[in-house]
């Protein structure tokens, strides 16, 4: 039996969690059709979501491409089809795209080797001076993102023990924010945090430990697998950044998001628990447009 | 004196069989930088001073500070305890071209091991980064200021000493911040 899992209209890091609820009900190899047929709008994180979805499964998810032409044409254009057909068995055709889209900083990119985090930061060190730029952050900041890049992207080398994807935009959020913004997003299929970090916590067994005690540990603390106080420092970094940037991160894995909140977004709850599980860990940064002063 | 041996990053990167990039970037370059520079440093005799250039850097992670800058200073003993027996012979160290971009990954990494290090900038003036108390600036700008040589003579360059002038340069020279040698102690120098 195959079970049907609709892709909502607008695909971003709330809706995603809809797709979530029904898998983590299914064993691993069960069969699953992602229908995004009548999907008009996804964030890079929604769009990684999928691809780290399919890539956690057992067997390779059918899918059903956006009707939409411009939809379709978009995804496209994020170079969300050409990883997807690796992934994913298309039940129908979709539009094969040669040209980038000018929004996507940085087009759907996986991240298996150490090799894919330097072409990640060469590329978007090349164009890391008009992103910030077009937020009204001196060119000097433009090391700060790369850095903020470099360091997302490696964590899934060095601690996932499974492959991921990247994927930069810029948009403008005029309804919801008054600015325009940037948006990193980050994911593995991976170990995420709680088994990443379980070997070390297991001398603290009298604590509370589960996946949100492991993301409150990895990014409130910084705590690392590794007894190295060294380690641990790329995490306590994009929290510098973010918080220099006014910008939200927020970090989930397993069955808990955690997020550093900054003051347009701090009726949100910092520590959210009891999602439904989804393997790996999933990075989405916010960066809006400076306020002038 | 010692005689400064230039270390050109851009050629350990090289090296390193990392040479399509110009960043230092990802922690596993770092590791491999790293053992470029030590297989480098171990060809030199007796007391050494290395200069460690990053002025072809163009962008320096903290990952790869750490692995490169933080991991070095602490295999050749600049984290130990002063009573604990140093690496011999020492190896000293000195960074040459750091920018501020560079420095924004190397601070926080610097603090969180407790280390500190001296950077030279292009006029040839050294000043101190990383963790450091007031008593050690000022010792070590004594040093500095004088040029160097016995305890006594450094000394004498000092307004008013309140402090065991003898133990703050030995525990800077176990830090790597100034050079030990029979004469007395020595700025890290690029002449």
């Amino acid at each position: 039996m195959t079970t049907l899992l609709t892709v909502p209209p607008s695909l971003d890091d709330a809706s995603f969690e809809s797709l979530l609820q029904p898998l983590s009900e299914l064993p691993d190899d069960a069969r699953v059709l992602l229908d995004a047929r009548h999907a008009r709008w996804a964030s890079p994180y929604g769009l990684i979501g999928l691809l780290t979805l399919a890539q956690a499964r057992g067997n390779r998810p059918q899918f059903y491409p956006p009707e939409d032409a411009n939809t379709a044409s978009y995804w496209a254009r994020a170079g969300f089809f050409r990883h997807a057909e690796r992934l994913m068995e298309f039940l129908r055709p979709a539009p094969r795209s040669r040209t980038g889209d000018s929004n996507f900083f940085l087009e759907i990119t996986p991240i298996t080797k150490t090799e894919d985090v330097h072409g990640v930061v060469q590329h978007i060190q090349e164009r890391s001076k008009a992103i910030m730029e077009t937020l009204g952050f001196p060119p000097s900041s433009s090391m700060g993102f790369s850095v903020v890049m470099s360091e997302s992207c490696q964590n899934i080398i060095e601690h996932a023990g499974g492959p991921g994807w990247v994927a930069v935009q810029t948009y403008d959020w005029q309804k919801r924010l008054g600015r325009r913004v940037v948006v990193i997003a980050v994911s593995d299929s991976g170990l995420g945090f709680r088994q990443s970090l379980e070997q070390r916590h297991a001398r603290n067994t009298s604590d509370r430990w589960d996946d949100g005690a492991a993301l409150e540990a990895a990014v409130l603390r910084a705590t690392s697998r590794f007894s190295d106080p060294g380690r641990g420092q790329g995490l306590a970094g994009i929290r510098k950044y973010m918080g220099r940037w006014d910008a939200k991160l927020t970090v989930r894995s397993g069955t808990a998001r955690i997020g550093i909140m900054p003051a347009w977004e701090e009726d949100q709850r910092a520590l959210v628990e009891q999602l439904p599980h989804f393997a790996g860990a999933q990075y989405q940064m916010i960066i809006p447009q400076a306020v002038s002063p | 004196m010692l005689t400064p041996i230039p270390l050109d990053l851009r050629t350990a990167l090289s090296l390193a069989e990392c040479d399509l990039y110009s960043n230092l970037v990802t922690r596993s370059t770092g590791r491999a930088v790293r053992g470029q520079l030590e297989s480098m440093l171990s060809e030199m005799q007796g007391h050494r001073l290395a200069v460690l250039d990053f002025s072809h850097v163009g962008m320096l992670d903290f990952s790869c500070a750490d692995e490169i800058v933080a991991q070095l200073l602490l295999r050749f003993g600049a984290g130990l305890p002063a009573t604990a027996p140093a690496p011999e012979p020492p190896s000293y160290f000195m960074f040459r071209g750091l920018a501020e971009a560079h420095l924004e990954a190397l601070e926080p990494v610097l603090e969180r091991h407790g280390l500190a290090l001296v950077s030279e900038a292009a006029d040839g003036t050294t000043q101190l980064v990383g963790v450091v108390d007031t008593d050690e600036a000022s010792v070590w700008q004594l040093v500095v200021r004088s040029g160097g040589g016995a305890v006594e003579a450094i000394a004498s360059f000092a307004d008013t000493l309140r402090i065991d002038l003898h133990a703050r340069l030995v525990a800077l020279a176990r830090r790597r911040l100034v050079i030990q040698t029979a004469a007395g102690f020595h700025p890290l120098r690029h002449h």
